[in-house]
């Protein structure tokens, strides 16, 4: 194991540098897992980003990759520690959703995001912290305490995957694995300054998610760099026969044109993104990064969108009546404890959503939002003839202090404004960073495309990253 | 005249909500204060997405996922699949390798 202090800490890489680095024989797969396991152990306490360490599987599943990598083995992921959402079903080991009602739950059987994961190589070093039933843009709702921002541990990392993005951005793991339903995987990634992507609905096999909205949920990456997002992606996407609404298109290669230049490309931007009241440093920083990509060769087109505002009513309500039906199943009988252990933000959404999709209600409430989605969606569409990619703020404030998101019933809602029309819409979005404000905390931009376009929010996103410095910034969380 | 009553509730205002009604449908147990505040708190709530009504929406057919799949089927072949035990691994009521339940059946 490497003792020089001056050499990157093995914890510290990319998939990208680590995958190099066990090729060549550098460092073991036992080497890189010791190493995160290590900084887990000092900044957990601090950061409280995983629900469950698992520390012995960790190291078994390493020892076999270094196997497996002496005999030639190239597997996509071989070897290169990850955290996982506790919302991800992983056989034997405990799955939570950072909820109470489900703290002995074990599943008999994997997600296929996990399968998929397991099958590239991976060793999984823990299950990582969110909002209780992804009910949340901030982790505050996890009732095994809120993670909190590796930049500044006063401050929250953003929701529903916090812990994931907190323990990438602490530099706990390689890489780590959410899922967005409106925010989830951009929005902490934003708040942490880290890549996230939220791929195409249907993209990713939702099997074996606890499911928060089955019309909007998608896994998808949280990584250091927009390569390792793609590398992730590459790894995890494509049909499953077990989701009903997977998507049989093919999965292209995601790193083939992802270092292509981006002459010609038009980059469409809204002043409907550029909300009043939003951050004057969000902002500035924003569009700072859109000029970038005006340097960088790209066609900036202004574009007038449906007002993001309407999309916050939009997801309330098929986020809550998507939830309450999905939540039914938790009668404490087959899993879990009884219904009495759901926290105060579950109650408000079950009942929020049992009223909206009751006799009488429906029509106004349900179908309603369904019928304004449909336009959204007409919208997008109209967008994308004009432009190849939109570009704006991931979220409209910088990363929200502790307690913040107690008290407003729809503070989670209204934070994810900006990210809650691509999300209805079932579009890919990453979050790639942008900026830090004066107190430090980062900022991040979102590139959004349409249905399937992965590859182009991958390639600008990768032209803007490499033409900036943010992605090497590192918290100092010891 | 239940049903009445609830017509003419939707019709008095919109925003009103039974949260007795709507937490016995949900099968959610709530204290008293959890009702008020949950009251409180959802009013506020159905008055933000009021503004839903403003937009115009005749003709429009809704969507309720994106991908624009219908009819996914699989072959009708049985497979394997959890085990009884596995199956049967979380509960805490389990009897005889069933899952046991409360009486919905009377039979006096």
């Amino acid at each position: 194991m490497p003792q020089n202090d001056n050499i990157m800490k093995l914890n510290e890489l990319t998939i990208t540098q680590a995958k190099e680095g066990l090729q060549k024989k550098e460092f073991s797969s036992v080497d890189l897992t010791h190493a995160c396991l290590k900084v887990i152990e000092k900044a957990e306490p601090k950061i409280n980003a995983l629900v469950t360490i698992t520390k012995d599987q960790a190291l078994k599943a390493a020892q076999k990759a270094d196997t497996m990598l002496a005999n030639g083995d190239n597997l996509p992921l071989l070897g290169i520690p990850t955290i996982i959402k506790d919302n991800f079903s992983t056989i034997g080991i405990k799955t939570t959703a950072s909820s109470k009602l489900l703290d002995e739950y074990i599943p008999p059987y994997n997600a296929t995001v996990v399968e998929k994961l397991e099958a590239a190589g991976m060793v999984m070093l823990g299950k990582a912290n969110m909002d209780a039933w992804a009910h949340g843009s901030s982790t505050e709702t996890s009732d095994y305490g809120a993670s909190k921002n590796p930049w500044n541990t006063n401050y929250l990392p953003g929701g529903s995957s916090g812990g994931t993005a907190a323990g990438v951005c602490a530099q706990e793991t390689i890489y780590g694995i959410g899922s967005e339903t409106a925010g989830s995987i951009r929005q902490p990634a934003a708040w942490c300054g880290v890549v996230g992507l939220k791929p195409t609905y249907g993209r990713v096999s939702r099997y074996g998610v606890i499911a928060m909205a089955s019309s909007l949920d998608c896994p998808g990456p949280i990584t250091k760099t927009v390569e390792d997002s793609a590398l992730v992606l590459q790894a995890i996407a494509g049909h499953d026969p077990l989701d009903a609404t997977s998507s049989p298109s093919k999965v292209p290669d995601y790193l083939r044109d992802m270092k292509k230049d981006i002459k010609g490309m038009t980059v469409g931007i809204s002043d409907q993104y550029f909300v009043d009241g939003m951050d004057e440093e969000v902002k500035k920083s924003v569009e700072t990064a859109i000029l970038e990509l005006e340097k960088l060769g790209a066609k900036i087109k202004k574009l007038t969108l449906f007002d993001p505002k309407h999309a916050i009513a939009v997801y309330t309500i098929l986020q809550r009546s998507e939830v309450s039906s999905n939540l039914a199943r938790y009668d404490g009988i087959r899993y879990g404890k009884d219904r009495s252990f759901f926290g105060n933000e579950a109650k408000r959404r079950i009942m929020l959503g049992t009223y909206t999709l009751s006799a009488g209600y429906y029509d106004a409430y349900y179908k309603k939002a369904q019928q304004v989605r449909t336009l959204m969606v007409q919208d997008f569409a109209k967008a994308f003839t004009e432009v190849d990619v939109i570009a704006s703020p991931t979220s409209p404030s910088l990363a929200a202090k502790i307690g913040a998101s107690s008290e407003n019933p729809m503070f989670g809602e209204i934070a994810d404004m900006l990210v809650e029309p691509s999300s209805i819409a079932g579009l890919p979005g990453i979050n790639v960073p942008c900026g830090f404000a004066k107190n430090g905390l980062p900022i991040g931009m979102q590139i959004m495309g349409k249905q399937f376009a992965e590859e182009q929010i991958i390639t600008v996103a990768y032209a803007y990253e490499q033409a900036t410095q943010w992605h090497t910034e590192k918290p100092h969380v010891a | 005249m239940v049903a009445y009553s609830y017509v003419l509730k939707y019709n008095e205002c919109m925003n009103t909500i039974d949260i007795k009604r709507v937490a016995q449908l949900a099968s959610l147990p709530i204290t008293p204060e959890e009702e008020k505040k949950l009251e409180k708190e959802l009013t506020e709530t159905l008055d933000y997405i009021a503004t839903l009504n403003s937009i115009d929406t005749k003709n429009v057919t809704p969507t309720s996922q994106v991908t624009g799949l219908v009819n996914v089927l699989r072959e009708d072949v049985a497979r394997p699949s959890l085990s009884q035990e596995e199956a049967l691994q979380n509960t805490k009521s389990a009897h005889n390798g069933f899952i046991k339940v409360a009486a919905i059946l009377n039979t006096d």
